[in-house]
């Protein structure tokens, strides 16, 4: 199941050259873990190892399950069964002070009685760190989040940011192994989230401790990590680089949540050297470059996606063609929607349903762009993507698709 | 009720800020007269009779309804009363002792309720039915249960066991809505960052809900200090408190200057008390909100 492995891919990877050490030792790992709150499955057999150092998402929709792992991680709540290890040692069972990870939660948690400072503090005195260690501990940290000026205010004196950046100090003044993340971003407003984003990733580049981020913000997701892990149901779907999960998403679920996708249900016609002939519904040439280890057969039925952005929209009775060996259709526009930086174009295909094209306002528009008008749509095959074939039992589960 | 700014503190300073920039007057611009007056009204009526015990309590005269001058007497002739120094004494061992089990019991419970998720409700009704049931009813029984069915005798032991049982369900409200009202995660990111259970109850829950327990440990002590009714009911030979005393010398003798002056008194300590306890709780709130205003353009 390529879905489910958290190895890297082979390949050229942008990533990779962001990611300190893809092969640094395991720093969390989290292996076959279950967890169910009374009727229902919150966790459904998890495995993931973060390295030490990496920046690792957790994304998923409200419910998935991110949450009640990554408080699995910090020891709030116990798993039902399987292993979480921290430098390779089980912590099931130990508490969660004993446990060398810190938390920045999502309602921040700071504590309303004492300063800034004290609460900066708390952590390294309970480490009975004291006097000038303490004192410089403190402020280094209260500098690492720029907060020096304000170290004796309550924070109930402080705005959203400000206590959202005292909640990482505190954390992150006991040095731990691991910073936990719950959708720490989650309350503040969209332009302070931007900074926030910008300023976590200087963080975690500057004190260099691993960082496991739990989301539901996909453009967080993709924006901040090394990797992501994309969940839905209590399941990892995929594990991978931002480019990854984007570019080649594994299941019709990571295509549907993470951007726009346009998925059609094909049938395959042939294989040849790796590139599957496929045949859909509407589309006139409908060719896909198989991932390696996956096989398919002859007439199986499986569904590709891609992505609106790789469309490209021709006059259906103009001179210009798409090259050749595209994959191609012709449609009737439905919908057109100017979006300043690009148009979206909303194509009904012949044979029922439609795909969905953001066409870069990079040149002026033709007027082929107008609804009930016929038009032609065609995208290189390299970025048509085989999805996994839908996995038997999981019929009942919600699938997320943006595609109208 | 006087003990709600306890409760939430931080509405108070909130509140207020709102309030400010409103005009003082109504929004025709015209006084809403018949308003005022009976503003006016209610104050009159809360306050005159109390305001009216305090100046006669200073008066030289022994008739209470005529003034002849201005006199502390009447609080000399209280001072030597070996009746009143002893009733006094009595009610405050009383209303300490009270207190303190309350307070102790109650917030103890209090944090043993905050692990019981079912029946919330139920768990409130039956805690708040105590402070509804009438006090002669609750004289009564009280009286049946303590001396004829344990056996306490008369006096201090069954005055204490009593006060205790009608103080008690209060201390637990007061906690128990603080505890409800505080963020769950701040003991988590307590043993989070390393402090163990007694650790974060220390550092983190204890000052949390300390507000509470001093407003629960302040009424504790007033409801006790104040009680007539069932006190009645439990005073033995030699133990009298000074609300029962008051009341039998009134209901004997008349409406002495004695009396008064003790009387005035008794309100002095209450008042005082309520407003210490009110002050303490929300100074700190009404700082935090000050400075908060401070805070907000940078």
């Amino acid at each position: 199941m390529p879905g489910l492995t958290d190895e890297p891919p082979g390949g050229f990877h942008p990533a990779e050259e962001r990611t300190p050490d893809t092969f640094a030792p395991v720093e969390v790992g989290i292996y076959g873990v279950e967890k169910r709150f009374s009727d229902q499955v919150a966790v459904d057999g998890i495995d993931l190892r973060v390295h030490e150092g990496e920046f690792f998402s957790v994304l998923g929709p409200s419910g998935c399950g991110k949450t009640t792992l990554l408080r699995m991680v910090a020891g709030f709540v116990d798993p039902d069964a399987g292993r979480i290890e921290l430098d390779g040692v089980d912590m099931v069972g130990v508490p969660p002070y004993r446990r060398d990870v810190n938390t920045v939660f999502q309602s921040y948690a700071l504590f309303p009685h004492m300063s800034v400072w004290d609460n900066v503090a708390y952590g390294l005195r309970r480490k009975r760190v004291k006097g000038s260690e303490l004192r410089e501990r403190v402020g280094e940290h209260l500098e690492l989040v720029q907060l020096s000026a304000f170290a004796k205010r309550r924070p109930a004196e402080l705005s959203g940011g400000q206590q959202q950046r005292v909640a990482i100090a505190r954390a992150l003044a006991a040095r731990p192994r691991v910073l936990l993340l719950d959708e720490p971003l989650g309350a503040l407003d969209a332009k302070l989230r931007k900074q926030m984003q910008i300023e976590l990733m200087r963080i975690q580049r500057e004190v260099g401790t691993t960082f496991l981020y739990v989301t539901h913000d996909q453009e967080e997701a993709l924006v901040l990590s090394h990797r992501v892990a994309v969940m839905n149901a209590g399941r990892v779907e995929q594990v991978g680089y931002p480019e990854d999960v984007y570019e080649r998403p594994g299941t019709r679920f990571v295509a549907g949540f993470i951007g726009t996708s346009n998925i059609m249900d094909a049938t395959v016609a042939g294989v040849e050297s790796g590139v599957v002939e496929l045949t859909a519904d509407g589309v006139e040439r409908l060719r896909a470059t198989l991932p390696e280890r996956r096989a398919v057969r002859h007439g199986q039925r499986l569904a590709v996606t891609v992505r609106p952005e790789k469309l490209h929209l021709y006059d259906a009775d103009g001179d210009e063609q798409p090259p050749a060996g595209w994959c191609s259709l012709t449609g009737t526009v439905a919908d057109v929607v100017y979006t300043g930086m690009s148009t979206q174009y909303v194509v009904d295909v012949p044979g029922g349903g439609s795909l969905v094209a953001f066409v870069q306002n990079a040149r002026r528009i033709s007027d082929a762009g107008t609804p009930g008008q016929p038009v032609r749509m065609a995208w290189d095959p390299e970025f048509t993507v085989v999805l996994d074939a839908e996995p038997a039992g999981r019929a009942e589960r919600e699938l997320v698709e943006e595609v109208r | 009720m006087s003990a709600r700014p306890a409760l939430n503190p931080g509405n108070d300073a909130a509140g207020a800020r709102e309030n400010a920039p409103r005009t003082r007057r109504g929004r025709g611009g015209r006084r809403p007269w018949a308003l005022i007056a009976a503003v006016a009204v209610v104050f009159a009526f809360l306050y005159a009779p109390i305001l009216w015990l305090a100046l006669v309590s200073f008066n030289d005269s022994r008739t209470v309804s005529r003034f002849t001058g201005f006199s502390t007497r009447w609080y000399a002739e209280l001072v030597v009363d070996e009746r009143v120094r002893s009733a006094l004494g009595l009610t405050l061992r009383l209303a300490l002792s009270s207190a303190a089990v309350c307070t102790v019991v109650g917030t103890l419970a209090a944090f043993g309720l905050r692990r019981v998720f079912r029946g919330r409700g139920l768990w409130t009704v039956l805690l708040s039915l105590p402070l509804v049931v009438p006090e002669v009813v609750m004289g009564v029984s009280l009286l049946a249960f303590c001396v004829k069915l344990a056996g306490i005798p008369l006096g201090f032991g069954a005055l204490l066991a009593a006060h205790v049982a009608f103080s008690l369900s209060f201390v637990v409200v007061v906690v128990r809505s603080r505890l409800a009202g505080m963020d769950l995660r701040l003991e988590e990111a307590a043993a989070d960052l390393g402090a163990g259970p007694l650790t974060a109850f220390r550092t983190v829950t204890l000052p949390l809900v300390a507000p509470a327990v001093v407003a629960g440990a302040a009424f504790a002590f007033l409801l006790s200090f104040d009680d007539l009714v069932i006190s009645s009911y439990l005073t033995g030979v030699g133990s009298t408190t000074l609300p029962v005393f008051i009341y039998g010398q009134a209901s004997k003798r008349g409406v002495s200057p004695e009396i008064v002056a003790l009387s005035t008194l008794m309100v002095a300590v209450s008042a005082a008390l309520l407003l210490v306890g009110v002050a303490a709780v929300s100074w700190r709130a009404r700082r935090a909100g000050r400075r908060a205003e401070l805070a907000l353009p940078n």
